[in-house]
């Protein structure tokens, strides 16, 4: 341990990190640009100047190790003075673009002008302009040459992280400019994330450009739901412009910082995965007899009278010809109550969750092979045994004809195990009912669909391939005519008779937690923005 | 709450009388009237330049003149080749307080000018004429300077301006 005074105040911290980890740990704020705390120590910003007492000059916190009994001073004259100078020498080059410069709002240029800006520059050469302005380095990446600041952050994720070493600086001076590589293009799996670390606009996402001003979207903690993963992120959605963009909602995702999971990065196929969120919805409200409602010929009836109509087909069902595909889409507390209705008080034997040759790619970084967040907890709370978890033997089943009745959350038959089986169990089956956020060809031809909430529209949470309990959280409130499964299947354990007294996702959650064993003990505060353990 | 009670002032004798009140009214209005009349007359003549009557325009046939600095109806200024100067910034958007303006970005051809609206509209009848949308503009792109008070229509749609319209005032 080494004992240091930063700003006036002591503290304790480990020996051997450098003092901006050591002002980072005191939360204390200090300026920026080519530090990152993922990414190898470049030193070449030199904004993040400190004054150290006993040292002739300021030095950059970024690369000075703490010593014991340092007095370090990130406020003080001296050190103002030199973030003051380090920030005008990196404004020479930068163009007045921030009318159009998509970074506007969360630039690190604008926020520390204000903080450490000399507002009487002493800057009149001319400003060097690159030979391009804004073009496209690759299918995600937008880059303006002028606007960086050379901070090589870019340059170290291409080569630390994604080691595809697709950035690089040329030439000398004033004249250095930020590139890819000659022939290369940025087109990687994580190429999203250079966006998000680019301290100033060189480099912004084409998904977002000029969608929106930063400072009308609302920000939401939540968890990709795209892998079992589970990475944290932020949904930002427009909030405070209604007229905007009319259908859209979502606009981009943010990774979230969690050491324990994604530490700070995403991988593009999460980032853009948002699209579901706001097309392709079932959004006519719950649908009986899909195929001529559909077509308009009567009014679509109200959840109530579908739920009482489901809970009546459901009181009269076989337990023995009656299925469930239960979804690893769901949140935990969904499951439970799948759980709780189907397997416990109904009695159906037959209740699957994995659709099997959905797998997708993987790699040794974060991108799983399991393309569902919740399987981990599919299989803990619903605790059919590894064969059981399969849907191929009751779809055979169904099939052959030995179903009357099919019930589907979210699972795309079609796509599973081709559209002639569809075809096939949706002859041979009675009623086959349909529930999940988005339109596809099981949806089409089911009796029964019941629009649902997506998960940026919910509670709950999701438990990732190694364990962790992570929450989702409600970003606004469900397109017109659909409901959370939680809630409507709490309305329909009402209807059957049940006596389910939670009132939300919290309550089903402390439920879930006195029951099964690899959830005791946890809850949501527990659980907290970081995620939790489950009990092995 | 803190209460102030308001004493009302209680009728003396002359207000109560009434018809005295009514004929010290119409005395009062039909002086100005006389003398208005009695002094436009004169200055007919080209008597009495320095008495000052009452000024009444004719409108709409006669303006009044207007402030240099008064705000009016809007307009988006155009580049040399025509082409709007508004570069969708949202500037204007975000300050305006009645919240009547709606921008779509796109983008611009040109990568030296990088963005430009796709569209811009302007609702009269929710905009309040505070100016902030003017003070704010880094491009001097929209102005108060069309002189156009007379904004009237029979629906709310009439009162919506596209950026055609804004363009071409």
């Amino acid at each position: 341990m080494a004992n240091i005074t930063i700003d006036g105040k002591p503290y304790a911290v480990k020996d051997g990190i450098t003092v901006i980890q050591a002002i980072d740990e005191a939360k204390i704020d200090l300026p920026r640009y080519c530090y990152h705390p993922g990414l190898s120590i470049a030193g070449n910003c030199r904004i993040c100047q400190v004054e150290v007492e006993k040292l002739p000059r300021s030095v950059i916190a970024c690369n000075t190790r703490v010593a014991e009994g340092m007095v370090i001073h990130t406020k003080s004259p001296k050190a103002r003075e030199s973030q003051q100078a380090v920030l005008e020498f990196l404004l020479a080059n930068h163009p007045l673009d921030c009318p159009v410069c998509d970074q506007a709002g969360e630039c690190k240029l604008q926020d520390y002008y204000m903080e450490v800006g000399l507002y009487d520059p002493k800057f009149d050469d001319r400003k060097v302009k690159k030979t391009k302005k804004a073009f496209p380095i690759g299918p995600t990446i937008m880059l303006d040459q002028e606007r960086c600041i050379l901070c090589s952050r870019c340059v170290r994720f291409g080569d630390e992280i994604t080691r595809t070493h697709d950035f690089g600086i040329f030439n000398r001076g004033d004249r250095s400019e930020i590139d890819v590589c000659p022939g290369k293009e940025l087109d990687n799996k994580y190429s999203g994330n250079v966006a998000d670390i680019c301290p100033v606009g060189a480099l912004t996402d084409r998904d977002f450009r000029f969608k929106m001003r930063v400072w009308y979207l609302g920000s939401q903690k939540s968890v990709c739901p795209g892998c079992s993963r589970g990475c944290n992120i932020e949904i930002h959605y427009e909030k405070s412009r209604p007229y905007h963009l009319k259908k859209e909602r979502v606009m981009r995702l943010k990774p979230r910082e969690n050491q324990a999971v994604n530490r700070w990065w995403i991988c593009d196929a999460g980032r853009y995965g948002y699209k579901s969120i706001d097309h392709g919805r079932l959004v006519e409200g719950p649908l009986v007899g899909a195929q001529m409602n559909r077509a308009g010929t009567r009014p679509a009836p109200t959840w109530t009278s579908v739920l009482e109509n489901l809970a009546g087909i459901f009181k009269k069902a076989d337990p023995a010809a009656w299925a469930v595909f239960a979804s690893p889409r769901h949140t935990n507390e969904e499951l439970y109550l799948v759980k709780r209705i189907f397997l416990d008080h109904l009695k159906w034997g037959q209740v699957a969750f994995h659709a099997p040759g959905q797998e997708g790619d993987e790699d040794d970084f974060l991108i799983r092979k399991d393309k569902n967040p919740n399987s981990t907890g599919a299989s803990r709370i619903l605790r059919l045994g590894k064969p059981d978890e399969d849907i191929t033997p009751i779809l055979e089943k169904a099939r052959r004809g030995g179903l009357e009745g099919l019930l589907v959350f979210g699972h795309d038959l079609a796509g599973i195990a081709g559209p002639q089986t569809l075809e096939t169990v949706r002859q041979k089956v009675k009623t086959l009912v349909f529930e999940g956020p988005n339109d596809n060809p099981t949806a089409a031809v089911a009796d029964i669909v019941l629009p649902a909430a997506s998960y940026a529209e919910k509670e709950g949470t999701f438990t990732n391939f190694e364990g962790r309990v992570q929450r989702i959280r409600k970003a606004f409130e469900p397109v017109s005519g659909s409901l959370a499964t939680w809630d409507w299947l709490l309305n329909l354990s009402g209807l059957l008779g049940m006596s389910l007294k939670h009132r939300g996702p919290e309550d089903i959650f402390e439920a879930l937690a006195g029951e099964n064993e690899f959830f005791k003990g946890l809850n949501y505060k527990k659980i907290g923005d970081q995620g939790c353990l489950l009990n092995s | 709450m803190a209460t102030k009670i308001i004493k009302r002032k209680e009728l003396g004798f002359w207000d109560r009388t009434y018809l005295p009140a009514v004929g010290l009214g119409l005395w009062i209005t039909s002086r100005h009237f006389f003398r208005n009349m009695a002094v436009h007359a004169l200055h007919l003549f080209g008597f009495a330049k320095n008495l000052r009557g009452a000024e009444t325009y004719q409108y709409p046939e006669e303006q009044r003149p207007l402030s240099k600095r008064t705000r009016t109806r809007h307009r988006l200024t155009k580049r040399e080749d025509g082409s709007p100067r508004c570069v969708a910034c949202m500037m204007c958007e975000t300050v305006c307080p009645a919240r009547c303006i709606n921008i779509v970005a796109k983008e611009n051809p040109d990568p030296n000018i990088e963005k430009m609206p796709a569209s811009f509209d302007l609702d009269l009848g929710m905009c309040v004429y505070c100016g902030y949308c003017v003070e704010v503009c880094p491009e001097d792109a929209i102005r108060m300077d069309t002189r156009i008070l007379d904004i009237a229509a029979y629906s709310r749609e009439g009162m919506k301006l596209d950026m055609q319209k804004l363009l071409n005032p």
